[in-house]
Order: C-alpha cells, then structure tokens, then sequence
C-alpha cells in the first residue's frame, strides 16, 4: 500500500494537490462542486428580498454551507472508509440517537419536529442519518452476508433500514422516510439479494400502499395525515383544486413552462412575486427552470447526470464489496431526491418535501450530501490506489 | 466477518455487474422520463405557460361607480351615497390550512375588539348567501384600523379595507317602497342576462324605483389592472385604468311633503294591521305619494345586513312589511266601488240620473235579504243621493237589472274599462292585478279550487258594492278614480319622472302613454263627479263631517269592506280634488279602520292638505304640485 501510495504522490505539488485534490475523481468533484456553485449563484440572484435589510442572507449562509461541504468532502476523500465497516455497530446507534433526540428536543417548524436548534444553525439529523444510514448498513450486509439462512438475513438487514425510517416518518417527514427505504433497498439489491426476496418486497409494499391510501383511511384509521394523503394523490390532478393541496405543484408548472428555451431571466414572475413558495428549497427547481429556461434546467441536469454516472461507476471501481455498496446506496440515494424533487417540480411525482441535493438552500443537506460525495470520494481514491490502471478507466 | 472469497464473488460476480447496470438503466429512465417532461413543458408548452404566470400577476382591481342618487320631484334627496371605509373578508384569500385561518382571525379579532367567534359566524352567515362574495365585517373602520391592516398585509391574508359606496337615507323610511333597497348580487341572479356584466359583490337594486330602474342607477364599474404578488398586493405601476362612470340620478315624481303627509297619516290611523295611500296626478298618473305601512328602514340593508331586521320584514310567509300594499295589496274596496257600478249603470242603459228607488233598508232578493249598513232605510234614492249616502240598496237593484241586461255583465266591462283586473303597469316591481268577478272567472277559480263557491247570479250584487269576490288594489282604486276625474283617459301611472345624467342632462323623460282612453259620456261623468262631491259635502254625505269645512272642494267616496278573515272591517277613502276640475286622487285604506269616514277619510284629508298646502289657496295648486303635475 505504502508502495502504491508513494507512486501517486506528484513531486511538485500544487495549492489543488495541497488540499488534496490530486487523487480525487476529477469529474464527481466537478459534478459537485459544479451543483453549489449554481445553488449559491442562484440563491443569490433570487432570494435578495427574502430577508429585509440583508439581501444576500440566504447567499451567504448557503457559501459557508458550500465551503464546509468541500472541506468535508476532502477529509472524507482521505480516510480509507474500510474502517467505517468496523465502526457499523456505533454508526448505526449514533444515527437512531440523533433521529431519536430530534423527536424528544427538536423544534417543530410548520407542524413538523424535524430540526435540532444549533447555536449558528438548525440541524436536521435525518440528512445525516441517510449518509450514516448507508454506511452502517453496507458493513451490517457483509458482516451478516455468511450468517443465517438468506431470507432471515434480508429481513433482519431489512429491519435495520425500516426502524429509522419509521422514526423519520413519525417526526413527520414522509420524504426522508422514503429516501430511507429505497436506500436500504437499493444497498440490499446491488448486495445481491435474491430476486425472489425482491418480487416478496415489492408485494408487501403494494400491500402497504394500498392499506396506507385505501384501506387505513377507509376504516377510520388513517396512516397518513390529510395533508400528506393529498399531497401524495393531487399532483395526478393539478388543476383541480389550484388554491388547495395542488396549489404547489401547479405554480411550480407554471414556473417552470413559463421559462420556456432560455428563461424569463429578471422577468420571472412565478418566484419573483411569490406564487412559488418554498422557491429556494423544495422549489428550487421550478425557480431555476423559470430564470433560465430548458438550458439552465438541463444544463443543471446534466450535472446531476454526471455525479449520478460517477457514483455507479464508482460503485463498479470499487477495491471491496463493502465500496460498491456504499457507493450504491448514495447512487440511489442522489438518483432518488434528484428524481422525486424534479419530478414533484415538473408535476409528475407528489409534492414530498425531498431537498434538491446540493441546490435546495440548507446546511443540513449541503453538508450530508458533502459527505456523501466524501464518500464516493474516498472509494475511488482507495480503488485507485489498490489498481490504478483500473480506477482510471472512466 | 466475511471471507475475501466471499465477498469477491458477490462484489465482481455477472450477478453484480446485471444488479449495478440496472441500477444504471433505473437511472438513464428516470433521466429521460425528466428531460421529456422538461422538454414537454418548457419547449412544447411554454407559450401557453408563459401566458399562466401572465394571467397569474395581472389583477384587475374593481373601482366601484358610485349609484346614482335619488330626489323627489322639488329635488329633495331621497337616497344618496356615502362613501365608507369597509373592512371585507375574502374567505377565497384566507389560508386554507384550519389552523392558520384561525390564527389570521384571532389576530383580526384582537386589533379589531371582537371575538373570533362572532368574526367566524359573520363569516358563515354571510357566505351561505353569497358564497362568492367579499364578506363585509364592518362598515365605517376607524381609519388608524384600516392602516394598521394595509400595513401588515401580509399577517392579513385575505383581509382587506376598501373605500365602498353605500346608500345613504337622509329621509329615513320614508318611500321605502317605493324607494327598494340595494344589495349584493347573489349567484342565481347573476345568471341573468341582465346583469351579465356585473361580478360578485356589485350591488343591485332589489326593490322599488332601486329595482326597476337599476340599469339607470348603476353606473359602470371602473378597474385598473396592475401587477400584483401572491399576496395580491400592487408592485410596480399601474398598467391601465378603467374610470367608473357614476350612475344616473333619477328624479321621481314624489313630492316629500305629500308622502311624508301621507305616512303620518297611516301611522295616526293605522289599526295596527296593513294600510296604505295613493295621491296621483289625475291626468298624467304621476305618483305624489305612496305608502305602505308596517314599512321599515332601507338602511338594514346596508352591509353588514342586519340579517334579522331583513328577515323580519318578509316574515310571515312574506306578506311582512316589504310588501308595498298600494300596489300588491288586493282587498275588497267597498263602497268606493260603486263609482263604477253607478258608471256602468248610466253608461249601459240601466238606470238614467233621474232613476229613483225606494230604499226601505232592507230588501229581499233570490232568497236573501241585503240591506243598508245598520239596516238605515234612505226613502226615494237616485243615482245622486244614492252616492251621497252610500245606499247599498240602490246599487243592489242595479246590479240585479244588470244581470238582466244585454249579456249581464255590464259592471264587468265597466270595472275592466277602468283598469280593474289587471296590473296598472306601474313602474315597480311586485304589482298585482286583483279580480273582477265575471261568471267565467269566478267559475274558473272554483274549478281549480281557489273559491268555495262558484258563481251564483247574487255575486253581482256583491260585486256592485265592491264585496264578494272582488278585490283591487289602492293604486287601480285611484287609477279609476282618475279616469272618471280626467274624464276617460286611462293613464299609466309611474313614479319616475325623468332620468338625469352626473352631468345634469335629460336621460330619458318619463312620461308613459296613457294606456287608453275610455269613452265616457260627459254628462255621466258629471253626474257622478255631482254625488261624489255631495258624499263629501252635501247635507247627508258620508264624509261630510270631514271635508264639509273643507277650503277646496272635494268630490270623494268612502267604503268600508268586510273582511271576513279580519272580523272588523276596512276602511277606505277615495277622494278627487278639487271636485270641480280634479288634479290629484287620494285613496287610502286602513285594515280594521272600521268605517271610511272615521279613519281613511281624515287620513286623506290630511294628504290633500299637503298637497294643497294652506286654506286660503283658492286660485288654483301651490307651485310645488303644478311642478309635479307638468
């Protein structure tokens, strides 16, 4: 290793070496860094009348989030995550403290008790949870991956994905729940469980949207709170019901076609008066849809290609097994917010509360994402430094 | 922990390398299913978008006209405006969310001393009505309340302060009637084709002259249209401008002195039941005055309505007092009918001016005995004296000769000539026609099961002297009473006079055609224009105790109408002025007044005494009536 390592080190190194750059996968750190540039450009430009008397508020603070993000990722990048897998067992316990603690001292904003008050920042651990969530469960598979009969070991890693999700749901923050779920699911699949198993899953999660939707509220004891039933089913139907529940997702469409091939620019109205709530977090799509068109949107989309490519690549590049999962379940994790929030912004997925990772205004995500792509990082490097020829094949 | 061997094979198995690709391909889908609907929306679909969020920034904000005003024929005001600060709930605008919209109405309630509850109920009530319309909390704001509002609009959602028009009754309840009152429009009637151009919240004339003539009254909404934020509050500038075109002013013919006259007189002679008057210009029927009483106050219907004053004046089964009784009330008119009796007496051949009975106070006929009120026997009786004291008897034989006469319905014709049966065709709405008690019609009734009784030949006597089936209304009272005083036209009587615009100039003149001239031998004429005047002034006339002394002589019939349903009688008065050349015609009536001359003869005494304002006027009307009556 020692050898391998020496290889790679250049003999002039440069302020980008210095920070460690140098062995990191260019086009993820690109892809990232690529995302909070416009996340902080944009913030910037439309959020200058949110708060009186500091029009770069939300600008600033999402700068500093962006900075910490990077640095992170740079630290992350520099630590063999092979060790993380010995650390599943505390990883595992720390992540249910922390969305347990947001249940017992958390501060509720709009109904929900998602956030634990910092004394700089709100902290919503359920962004962390999911990184941490990815990391412990990866060991937990291969740790059980010699254990037990096959299918007592997908339920039991199963469980271990189910239990914080539920506690997420309870806070309630049905989005972050879900990302939970398809997390645990997508680190179970590419972990190899059998396909029988699978086609059993997704019959009891027919079963369970079916009791949730139907039959719960049906007998009088609904899962879902109304807002949350409406939310899941309006967006079927914007135009319904345009001052209610859908009222979102039809400003958001609005927004969004109105920008039509290179956006309104200053003219935007959709954001810039207000008929788009949540324009800088949930929303932040539609705004940048609106402002720049179908080139800034697929522009913006194109980056998320990108990392999302990278991290499957990673996932193949990976030295361990223990690699490849983490790396998919952050793969799925960024595919499914990207996925669920466009979606929700262009009217074809429900309105959930998901953040756009990187570009949605807040530390909690920014920095979680950061890690995430830490995480990335730090396998590509170790697959790098294991095999080069193999890690630089793109 | 787990082998290297293990973990190699499931890490670079085919199993791997199939489960990462379809990852991948789960990806490069959800991919393409976002760059489609991108594509779809922002490429395919943006004008159309473009045009949403253009609709969704533009708002047309609504200035009202201000109603035109009201006067009377010496161009006292009636109704006029008042501009007034309204504090309005858009219940459309109040956060959906329950918790927050009671949050944003406790807080409404704290800075306007009123408790939540009673905000929420005003809220529900108002809404049933009109669903659609702005809720008005209250009128009249104190202006530091209305700022403190404005500047907070944003805790406010759905709150708003805006100047309105309102009507304004320097009067009071005088003309009620036939002034109506003004509301917002509810759904069903914004269906209707007259007012397609209006919104929810404009206001309408529901009632009276406010009713008929709104069109004149209305005026036309002006709007600007600015940019506007979510929270509907103005940015940047104003992008057009609509001004409001005021309403048309509409001068009736009123005169405020003879209705305020004329509802004194009700409410000193009223029984406590329904009465009412009518003064009208003889020749043209221009309305002098008209009352109904119980009446009400127009003003309850300013908003925020007083929902139970509102409720109150249509209760019972709405014969409540919204009801204009001089135009809807249909009674038995009594003796004051027997001007068209004596009429169709002398006009069909039936008795001549020289014709006398012996009136012994009782006589019988087809099995029953009619008689005279109180049984008073009046000997040898002509056309003359038979009006002056009011003989039942007289117009009893009459009316038995007419059955037998040509096709036995001469008083019929003659009621119908004189406007009886039908609507006078005023220029209000809710007028009725009464009923004239042909063989057919009555027979008709019965058939449908409206009467108890079919016809039977003794209903023409009953119909002689303005009983039986018969009933009319004041204002046809006075319509036939005009046609004999002007001597055969049948005029439409109206209670607008001209329509004036803002400016000052003639809109429209009103001056309806009479509906038809009746041919009337003058010589008839006279000689019943001779017994109404000894009815009110000869030695033996029924209302002689009342306007013997009078300085302008009058010719004028009293009637007092059974009413069964009452058990007391009605009392009417139906007088023409002066008796020599009438101008004007008075009827009033008064439920449970007793007989005519102790109640409505006085009551109309004191209307002519308006109208003729002060004893030594010998040389013809005061200069307020001939105004009114050119």
């Amino acid at each position: 290793m020692v050898a391998a390592r020496a290889r790679f080190e250049e003999p002039a190194a440069g302020p980008l070496q210095r920070l460690g750059f140098s062995r990191l996968d260019p086009l993820t750190a690109l892809a990232a860094i690529g995302l909070i540039l416009v996340s902080v450009f944009v913030i910037s430009e439309t959020t200058q009348n949110d708060v009186a008397g500091n029009p770069y508020y939300y600008a600033i603070r999402q700068a500093i989030y962006a900075v910490v993000g990077i640095a992170l990722m740079l630290a992350i990048a520099r630590v063999d995550y092979s060790r993380f897998r010995e650390l599943r067992v505390g990883i595992y316990a720390a992540m249910i403290a922390l969305i347990v603690l947001v249940l017992l001292i958390g501060v509720a904003v709009g109904g929900a008790n998602r956030w634990i008050e910092l004394p700089f920042f709100r902290f919503q651990p359920s962004e962390l949870g999911k990184v941490l969530l990815v990391v412990a469960l990866a060991g937990f598979v291969i740790d059980r991956a010699r254990r037990a009969k096959e299918s007592q070991r997908t339920a039991r890693l199963l469980l271990l994905g189910i239990v914080p999700a539920l506690i997420v749901f309870l806070q309630p923050d049905l989005g972050t729940a879900l990302v939970y779920g398809v997390v645990t699911l997508a680190v179970l699949f590419v972990a190899g469980t059998r396909w029988t198993h699978f086609a059993f899953l997704g019959g009891l999660a027919v079963a369970a949207v079916g009791i949730v939707l139907v039959v719960a509220p049906a007998v009088g004891a609904p899962v879902l709170e109304g807002y949350q039933q409406e939310r899941l089913t309006s967006f079927l139907n914007p135009s319904a019901d345009p001052s209610g529940s859908s009222y979102q997702t039809s400003q958001a469409l609005i927004g969004v076609g109105s920008g039509g091939k290179t956006g309104r620019g200053d003219d935007a109205t959709q954001a810039g008066a207000g008929f788009l709530p949540e324009g800088r977090t949930d929303f932040i799509f539609a705004v940048i849809a609106e402002r720049y068109g179908f080139a800034g949107a697929a522009f913006l989309l194109s980056l998320y290609a990108l990392l999302i490519w990278r991290a499957l690549r990673i996932t193949t590049l990976s030295k361990n097994l223990y690699g490849s999962l983490i790396a998919a379940g952050i793969a799925a994790m960024l595919m499914f917010q990207v996925f669920v929030n466009v979606g929700m912004n262009l009217g074809i997925m429900p309105v959930t509360g998901i953040p756009l990772p990187l570009m949605s205004y807040g530390g909690s995500s920014v920095l979680a994402t950061f890690i995430a792509v830490g995480l990335l990082q730090s396998v590509f490097v170790q697959a790098r430094l294991a095999s080069p020829s193999r890690a630089l094949a793109l | 922990m787990i082998t290297p061997l293990e973990e190699r094979r499931a890490h670079s198995g085919s199993q791997f390398a199939v489960r990462v690709a379809l990852l991948s391909g789960i990806a490069l889908v959800a991919f393409a299913a976002i760059f489609f609907r991108l594509w779809y929306l922002q490429v395919l679909s943006g004008e159309e978008y473009l045009a949403q969020a253009t609709d969704n920034r533009i708002r047309e904000i609504k200035i009202q006209a201000p109603r035109g005003e009201i006067l009377d024929a010496n161009d006292k005001v009636l109704v006029a405006n008042r501009k007034a600060l309204s504090l309005q709930i858009l219940p459309e605008e109040l956060p959906v969310n329950n918790g927050e919209r009671h949050d944003v109405i406790r807080e409404l309630g704290g800075v306007m001393d009123e408790r939540p509850r009673k905000i929420r109920r005003e809220i529900r009530r108002q809404t049933k009505e009109l669903p659609a319309n702005p809720v008005t909390l209250q009128l009249d704001v104190d202006p530091n309340l209305a700022l403190f509002l404005r500047e907070r609009a944003d805790r406010f959602p759905g709150i708003r302060t805006e100047e309105v028009y309102v009507r304004k009754y320097p009067q009071g309840a005088m003309a009620a009637h036939v002034l109506g009152y003004v509301t917002e429009i509810n759904e069903e009637l914004l269906e209707e084709p007259v007012y397609s151009d209006l919104v929810p919240g404009d206001r309408i004339g529901r009632d009276g002259v406010e009713f008929q003539y709104d069109q004149m009254l209305r005026g036309q909404n002006g709007a600007i249209r600015v940019q506007v934020d979510a929270q509907g509050n103005p940015v940047g500038r104003t992008l057009a401008e609509r001004a409001p075109q005021p309403g048309n002013d509409l001068k009736l013919t009123i005169d405020k002195r003879v209705q305020a006259a004329g509802e004194s007189a009700l409410s000193t002679y009223s029984a406590g039941l329904r009465s009412s008057f009518v003064a009208m210009s003889v020749d043209d029927g221009a309305i002098l005055g008209m009352g109904s009483s119980p009446t009400y106050e127009p003003e309850i219907f300013t908003p925020p309505a007083d929902t139970d004053a509102v409720e109150a004046i249509f209760a019972p089964d709405g014969l409540g007092p919204a009801n204009n009784y001089a135009i809807s009330g249909q009674f038995p008119t009594g003796s004051t009918f027997k001007l068209v009796t004596a009429l169709a007496g002398l006009e069909e051949g039936i008795v001549t001016t020289a014709t006398t009975i012996a009136d012994a106070g009782v006589w019988e006929w087809g099995g029953v005995k009619w008689q005279n009120a109180g049984e008073q026997p009046y000997g040898s009786v002509d056309l003359g004296r038979a009006l002056e004291v009011s003989s039942d008897i007289y117009f009893y034989m009459l009316a038995r000769d007419a059955i037998y006469a040509g096709d036995g319905e001469a008083i019929q014709k003659w009621a119908t000539e004189l406007g009886f049966g039908a609507p006078t065709g005023i220029d209000l709405p809710n007028e009725l026609g009464g009923f004239v008690p042909s063989e057919d019609a009555v027979n008709e009734k019965f058939e449908e099961g409206l009467f108890l009784d079919g016809w039977v030949p003794g209903q023409n006597l009953n119909f002689s002297i303005g009983q039986g089936f018969f009933t009319a209304t004041p204002l046809q009272l006075a319509l036939a009473y005009a046609t004999v005083g002007n001597g055969g036209s049948l005029v439409r009587p109206h209670v607008a006079e001209r329509v004036v615009s803002p400016s000052g100039e003639t809109v429209q003149d009103i001056n309806p055609e009479p509906r038809r001239d009746v041919e009337i031998n003058p010589a008839y004429r006279q000689a019943i224009m001779d017994g109404l005047t000894r009815a009110a002034n000869g030695p033996e006339g029924t209302s002689t105790a009342v306007f013997g002394n009078y300085p302008i002589e009058i010719a004028g019939k009293t009637g007092t109408a059974e009413r069964p349903d009452l058990l007391s009688d009605q009392s009417w008065y139906a007088a023409l002025a002066p008796a020599d050349d009438p101008e004007v015609v008075v009827i009033v009536t008064v439920e449970g007044g007793g007989f005519g001359a102790d109640t409505a003869a006085p009551a109309a005494k004191e209307i002519l005494s308006a109208y003729f304002p002060g004893p030594q006027t010998e040389s013809g009307p005061a200069p307020v009536a001939a105004d009114s009556v050119e």
